[in-house]
């Protein structure tokens, strides 16, 4: 009965393979080069003009060419541990990052749920949306003291100011997904008479993914952003300290590698979600 | 006469709607009879098929398939949406897989169903698709695995809900020669809203007219008497087709024009 599968799969790959290889190298590299060389043009524009701005005698802040001089060990080498704070840019990340993945975790779990809940429950949308609308809008550091005065240790007030942070989203978009289940997909559902946990997990949660990965997507953002601003109150290894110890002994340039350190990989963090969401959903949150 | 699908007085009312979208409707289908509903936008066809499916509940009067009134939705009335209503996380093959093993679990075995899945997708040649997902392929292929989810269902009756009606004209004539097969193969009673005369004419053994909306009512009932198999080339100039066809068309624009163009 699977004979016919492979046949036309294989002919179309036989089809399809030879083509790109027809085109001379220059042809297949050209759509490459378009995407690549705008942004390193820009790049490149925008160093030399930082470059030229801040060679003047006024300058208040290092040129490119002084932050490589005085920062070259630690652009070269992430990886060094001299002990206490004296850490490549690796560890401190590193450190930021455990933080950021644990506080994420508990408020996806938790904010998975709590959405689902007011979702699908009139009665619980309409108890904690008002407090949820209020609660959502208060700063994250401002929940830094009462957590510090709640656990009296930094390690999880800097946890819980994430799991805070990157809640809100998680659990708002969770519920819009799931009271925006289409109208056709229940009727399907209801012909072929899907109820209870099998429409939950056949249904629900796969129309809600979508919608549930645009709240990780946003939630993940705003963690990489509150855990920078935690760290430089609670002190200790992570990046936000690291940058606000180099500020401390006037090390612009320090400050200037972090900075770039600290943008990059919230754009991994933000890529890595919507990867995931891609694979977990199989791009249907795209359309 | 053979009373296999009974509407029996079935008028449906919205909430807060002071005149019903349908009213004192009668309709008796035979056992593996293709009737099409055809009316104008809005006079309810939709409504009539929503209420057989039990999607909908009926305000008064009711639907009765085989002595049992219908009190909600059912496998044994599996409907073909307008918009295919296929699921765009699961492939085509997972979407009937879906309906096969939450319909038919209790009488056939794992296998059974898997080879159940492939001979619908095979009977709306679609199997060269089977792993493909809903947004890769186009909105015809998407309407055929849609009817091979609602056949794999082993339906008492079919509900189309004007199946073709977002797809270009070929692709409309394409699916629509496959019904008739798929009709004469399996002998499946079929009710199909549609709002295309030549369609009505061509796929049904009766066409029922239903006045414009609200309060609407089956104005006419036609009996189609072309004999089957039927061949939309060979039929074109046939006097019988014609004549059925024009006995629609005088029902829908002369006697029963659209309000909302008349108002115009």
């Amino acid at each position: 009965m699977n004979m016919l599968a492979p046949k036309p799969a294989a002919a179309t790959a036989a089809l399809s393979r030879p083509l790109p290889a027809a085109l001379p190298r220059a042809a297949r590299l050209k759509p490459v080069l378009l995407q690549v060389l705008p942004p390193l043009l820009v790049l490149a524009a925008l160093v030399g003009l930082w470059e030229f701005a801040a060679s003047g005698p006024g300058a208040t802040l290092p040129p490119p060419s002084k932050v490589w001089e005085d920062a070259r060990d630690l652009i070269v080498d992430p990886f060094f541990d001299r002990g206490g704070l004296d850490k490549g840019l690796f560890w401190h990340l590193l450190a930021s990052l455990q933080r950021v993945a644990l506080g994420f975790a508990l408020a996806t779990v938790a904010g998975v749920a709590l959405g689902l809940l007011i979702g699908t429950s009139d009665f619980a949308m309409r108890g904690l949306d008002p407090l949820f609308q209020v609660l959502r809008t208060v700063p994250p550091l401002a929940w830094l003291p009462l957590s510090l005065a709640a656990f009296r240790e930094a390690q999880p007030s800097a946890i819980f100011v994430i799991f805070i942070t990157s809640i809100w989203p998680i659990i708002i978009n969770t519920a819009v997904g799931v009271r925006n289940v289409p109208q056709d997909y229940r009727n399907v559902a209801a012909v072929i008479r899907l109820r209870g946990p099998a429409y939950f997990w056949k249904i629900l949660l796969p129309a809600a993914a979508p919608y549930i990965f645009t709240g990780l997507k946003i939630g993940i953002g705003l963690s990489w952003l509150a855990i920078i601003a935690a760290e430089m109150l609670i002190g200790g290894v992570g990046i936000g300290f690291f940058i606000w110890d180099a500020w401390n002994s006037s090390n612009l340039s320090d400050i200037i590698v972090a900075l770039i350190y600290v943008g990059l990989v919230g754009f991994a963090l933000d890529r890595l979600v919507a990867l995931a969401g891609r694979l977990v959903t199989h791009g249907t949150a795209a359309s | 006469m053979d009373r296999f699908l009974d509407i029996s007085q079935l008028s449906v009312a919205f909430p807060r709607a002071p005149v019903p979208v349908l009213r004192e409707i009668d309709l008796t289908i035979r056992r593996g009879e293709y009737v099409a509903v055809i009316g104008h936008s809005g006079c309810g066809k939709s409504t009539l098929l929503n209420v057989i499916a039990g999607l909908l509940p009926a305000t008064a009067g009711g639907v009765v398939l085989e002595g049992r009134e219908v009190e909600g939705p059912g496998p044994d009335r599996a409907v073909v949406f307008q918009n295919h209503s296929l699921l765009p996380w699961l492939t085509c093959y997972q979407n009937v897989k879906l309906a096969v093993d939450q319909t038919l679990s209790r009488t056939m075995s794992r296998a059974a169903r898997h080879d159940w899945v492939l001979e619908n997708l095979a009977l709306v040649r679609m199997t060269h698709a089977k792993d493909k997902r809903p947004n890769e392929i186009s909105g015809g292929m998407k309407q055929r695995i849609g009817i091979a989810r609602a056949l794999a269902m082993r339906p008492k009756v079919l509900l189309l809900d004007e199946p073709f009606g977002a797809l270009d004209a070929l692709t409309r004539a394409h699916l629509q020669d496959q019904v008739m097969e798929i009709h004469a193969q399996r002998g499946t009673t079929v009710v199909m809203i549609t709002h295309d005369v030549d369609e009505a004419v061509l796929l049904a053994d009766r066409i029922v007219m239903l006045t414009n909306g609200p309060n609407a009512r089956i104005g006419e009932v036609l009996e189609v008497e072309l004999p089957r198999p039927r061949d939309r080339l060979a039929l074109a100039a046939d006097p019988r087709f014609v004549a059925a066809r024009s006995a629609v068309l005088e029902f829908l624009h002369a006697r029963h024009a659209n309000p909302a163009l008349a108002a115009a």
